[in-house]
């Protein structure tokens, strides 16, 4: 029904799709896996019309749709349900209204005058015909994230809907929950729309799908109904040969124990984690994207709060209720955001290398001072090699992997003894990249208890001695990094036991 | 993904072509402050004499030390609406303490300290505890401050020898060392004081710096270990502190407390902080900026005012002057 030929698609130094041939047919549903970076999002960008500078051609029912824009792909159908539903919805307008906002703005014509009562009636009539409760006046802040997956669900099909994408859309859910969408895409099956479902999470992609298609670096790579092919097939070509990514040697003397968690568990998606971290060790944390590793970085930090469970650093039990808890008990976080949570943009290298540290820097009076501060940013600067025109120079300008190096670069201005880092390559070119781990296996050589968070198993494995597989906010299985290998990891990471 | 990378371009400080939008934003208040100061002096020589200039900075002094306080709510990127209400609550107690208590100097400071206190503790559990937005929490803290003030004087000017409800007159007498605050020179150091002291706390303290980090990503800093909810708090009080110094400075200048005294000099606070942002290139509140921001006002007011411009019409020329700075800070953010 639909199919897009030999799409290409660049980005500034980057080819992210190279020659993609992909098609769906109506009435099946096709799932579509690759790690990260491999190309699924963009190719799926492309057919929602959110990108107009690929190559290549895209038919519709055999006839060429050229598709530049997200109105020329919902004329087609083509309707995307993104991961992040709540960039999606208007949090304050009820169910009808965010279900019917399409039609409120392209559908209206002349009218001015909203017809409340029709209104909510089309979309309690869509809900229905999905079989999904929620009352069409309820407001939509007030759901659950399931039931706003159905809003949105529902908002894709109040206009003709030929083909449905979900990205991820099972991430954020519940067993229960998970089954609830499940029934609900059958029906959509039934009624002849195409659905592209896009997950991390093989089980539930052999549960549903009929078709699936694996893509790695922006190409497709294989594609293969789901009946004659297998998970370990599949993660098999997920990986193909992977580059041979320069890691530091490192061998490690492992000390005595340095923090020791005990079932561990925050309000949301950690639940009873229970894990290790000893002297010179780098310890990682392997699990998809929105399995709940930064959920477990944030926590152990006190940066979101802790509901039961404890924390024992060098034997002593320690109560940590904010970052500043942590950071005097010597454990500090390189957040994986480093734009929302690791620096100041608006302040120069200097703030941001020594705001961690500002009793060093202080005089009587609490007065700065500023030469001693100068001094040691410089020294700073020097020794992790991050490239700015000076130390006044605002962060703001310095390329990602500088930046990353001045959030890292505030941990090491003081004594810490545990650092955790989540997904610290990310956004950083291939250069900084071996410098950044460089730095994180120097940790390790003076005797620092490392955490490694990151979904990419590549990473993991080079980097760790040892492996905590977490999938949906818990540990499912802990490994020597010396005696697994990346199918291993992505085996247990996507859901296997 | 590669997409981050590619787009940070490393601004390297290669000699950059005289742009005129950058110089105007560092120096545009400067410049018109001379320029005003020009054309006053060109229309009324009178203008530049130093018993004129003396005039001014007196009469700035009070904007000044309420700007002050909110130049430390702004720099933790806050914003206090409630300094006004403040100063006349500060207002009103020092006065009632000396005419209706017959209270002497030391006890009528304090009371109006720690009325101030209060304020601020009450501002800061209202956003740091219950989460409510910075400028809703001081605009309702502004009208119940106001209403508590005009309460406490039962809706009457305060001055000596009033007739209290029961048919007597109020015994107190002001102190006339109390009385020195509000006059030359006095009246000038105390501002100019209060600039030195807030401007060697942002900017030269830790505490000062810490306000920065958290005005500029409150997220890092609370992961940086900062304890954001605790500088919110200091922020708070200092603001409505320097507000009760500016509405005793008030109460000293007018030896009353009239109602609702310290309300008008809220928006000239707001205004000389905002035009503050940007002198010398600052881009962040500070108190010399700030500073210079009420001089402008004073300067505009002064001038204005010699030029028989009626006082009615002042109001046009302030806001326009305070949206053209605004925009120059803003157009300048893009």
């Amino acid at each position: 029904m639909l199919e897009m030929r030999n799409i290409s698609i660049d980005f500034p130094g980057v080819a992210a799709l190279k020659n993609v041939n992909f098609h769906v047919e109506k009435g099946k549903i096709h799932a579509l896996i690759g790690a990260n970076g491999a190309g699924k999002s963009t190719l799926m960008k492309v057919l929602s019309g959110a990108y107009d500078h690929y190559r290549g051609d895209i038919y519709f029912h055999g006839k060429e749709a050229a598709i530049r824009s997200p109105k020329e792909a919902k004329q087609l159908g083509i309707q995307m349900v993104y991961q992040e539903v709540d960039t999606a919805l208007i949090p304050y307008l009820t169910v009808g209204e965010n279900i019917m906002l399409e039609k409120m703005i392209h559908g209206m014509g002349k009218k001015q005058l909203v017809n409340w009562k029709s209104l909510h009636r089309q979309a309690a009539d869509i809900l229905a015909s999905l079989h999904v409760a929620i009352s069409t006046h309820k407001r939509v802040d007030e759901l659950t994230l399931a039931e706003k997956q159905m809003v949105l669900i529902a908002r894709a099909i109040s206009d003709q809907c030929k083909c449905l994408i979900l990205d991820e859309p099972t991430a954020p859910l519940s067993q229960t929950e998970t089954e609830e969408l499940f029934r609900l895409i059958r029906l959509l099956k039934e009624k002849e729309v195409a659905v592209i479902f896009i997950s991390h999470r093989l089980p539930e992609l052999f549960a549903i799908c009929e078709e699936i298609t694996v893509m790695r670096n922006g190409e497709l790579v294989m594609k293969e109904e789901t009946s004659c092919t297998s998970p370990n097939d599949v993660i098999t070509q997920m990986l193909g040969k992977t580059l041979d990514e320069q890691y530091p040697p490192h061998q490690a003397s492992i000390g005595g124990t340095v923090l020791e968690v005990k079932g561990l568990s925050d309000a949301g998606i950690v639940k009873n984690l229970n894990i290790q971290v000893k002297k010179g060790e780098i310890v990682g944390i392997a699990g998809l994207v929105g399995a709940g590793k930064t959920e477990i970085c944030q926590t152990l930090f006190g940066a979101s709060p802790q509901t039961a469970g404890e924390m024992i650093v060098h034997g002593k039990k320690v109560n940590i209720a904010s970052p500043s808890d942590a950071v005097r008990n010597g454990i500090v976080l390189v957040p994986e955001e480093r734009r929302k949570g690791g620096m100041v943009v608006s302040e120069s290298v200097t703030t941001n290398l020594t705001v961690s540290n500002m009793k060093r820097f202080s005089k009587f009076f609490s007065l700065i001072d500023f030469k001693k501060e100068k001094r040691e940013a410089e020294n700073m600067v020097q020794r992790l090699g991050i490239v700015t025109p000076s130390t006044e120079t605002k962060v703001a300008n310095l390329s990602g992997g500088n930046q990353q190096k001045v959030v890292i670069g505030k941990w090491l201005m003081g004594e810490a003894d545990i650092y955790i880092f989540d997904e610290p390559t990310k956004g950083v070119d291939v250069g900084a990249k071996r410098e950044i781990f460089g730095l994180i296996t120097e940790l390790a050589k003076q005797g620092k208890g490392v955490i490694y968070a990151s979904s990419e198993l590549a990473d993991i494995l080079g980097m760790t001695n040892r492996v905590y597989v977490v999938y949906d906010g818990e540990v499912v299985k802990e490994m020597e990094t010396g005696s697994t290998n990346e199918a291993e990891i992505l085996y247990y990471s996507t859901g296997g036991r | 993904m590669a997409t981050e990378q590619t787009i940070v371009v490393n601004k390297q400080p290669v000699k950059k072509p005289f742009q005129l939008f950058d110089w105007l934003y560092k120096y545009g208040t400067i410049v018109t402050i001379g320029i005003l100061i020009t054309v006053f002096t060109w229309a009324n020589p009178a203008f530049i004499e130093g018993e004129n200039i003396i005039n001014i900075l007196r009469s700035i002094s009070i904007v000044t030390i309420i700007a002050i306080g909110v130049t430390i709510s702004l720099s933790i990127n806050g914003f206090d609406l409630s300094v006004g209400s403040t100063a006349s609550l500060a207002n009103a107690i020092v006065i009632s303490m000396f005419v209706w208590y017959s209270q002497n100097i030391v006890v009528a400071l304090a009371a109006a300290l720690a009325a101030a206190l209060v304020v601020g503790a009450v501002n800061s559990l209202l956003i740091v505890k219950f989460k409510i937005p910075d400028m809703l929490t001081t605009l309702a803290m502004m009208f119940i401050i106001q209403g508590v003030a005009l309460t406490y004087t039962k809706g009457a000017t305060i001055t000596q020898n009033m007739v209290m409800p029961d048919g007597t007159f109020a015994m107190g007498t002001i102190s006339p060392v109390f009385e020195k605050i509000g006059q030359v020179p006095w009246i000038i150091i105390v501002m100019v004081v209060a600039v030195i002291l807030v401007h060697i706390f942002l900017s030269y303290t830790k505490h000062g710096r810490y306000m920065y980090i958290i005005g500029g990503n409150q997220e890092a800093a609370r992961l940086s270990g900062i304890s954001v909810n605790k500088y919110k708090m200091i922020a708070y009080l200092l603001s409505a502190v320097c507000a009760a110094i500016g509405g005793t400075v008030l109460a000293a200048r007018l030896m009353t407390a009239e109602i609702n005294a310290g309300a008008p000099y809220l928006m000239d606070a707001v205004a000389a902080a905002f035009i503050g942002f940007a002198v010398f290139g600052a881009g962040k509140p500070n108190a010399v900026g700030t500073f210079i921001g009420a001089v402008l006002i004073g300067i505009l007011q002064n001038g204005l005012v010699m030029m028989s411009v009626p006082y009615y019409a002042m109001d046009i020329v302030k806001g326009a002057v305070l949206a053209f700075a605004l925009g120059l800070t803003y157009y300048k953010q893009k």
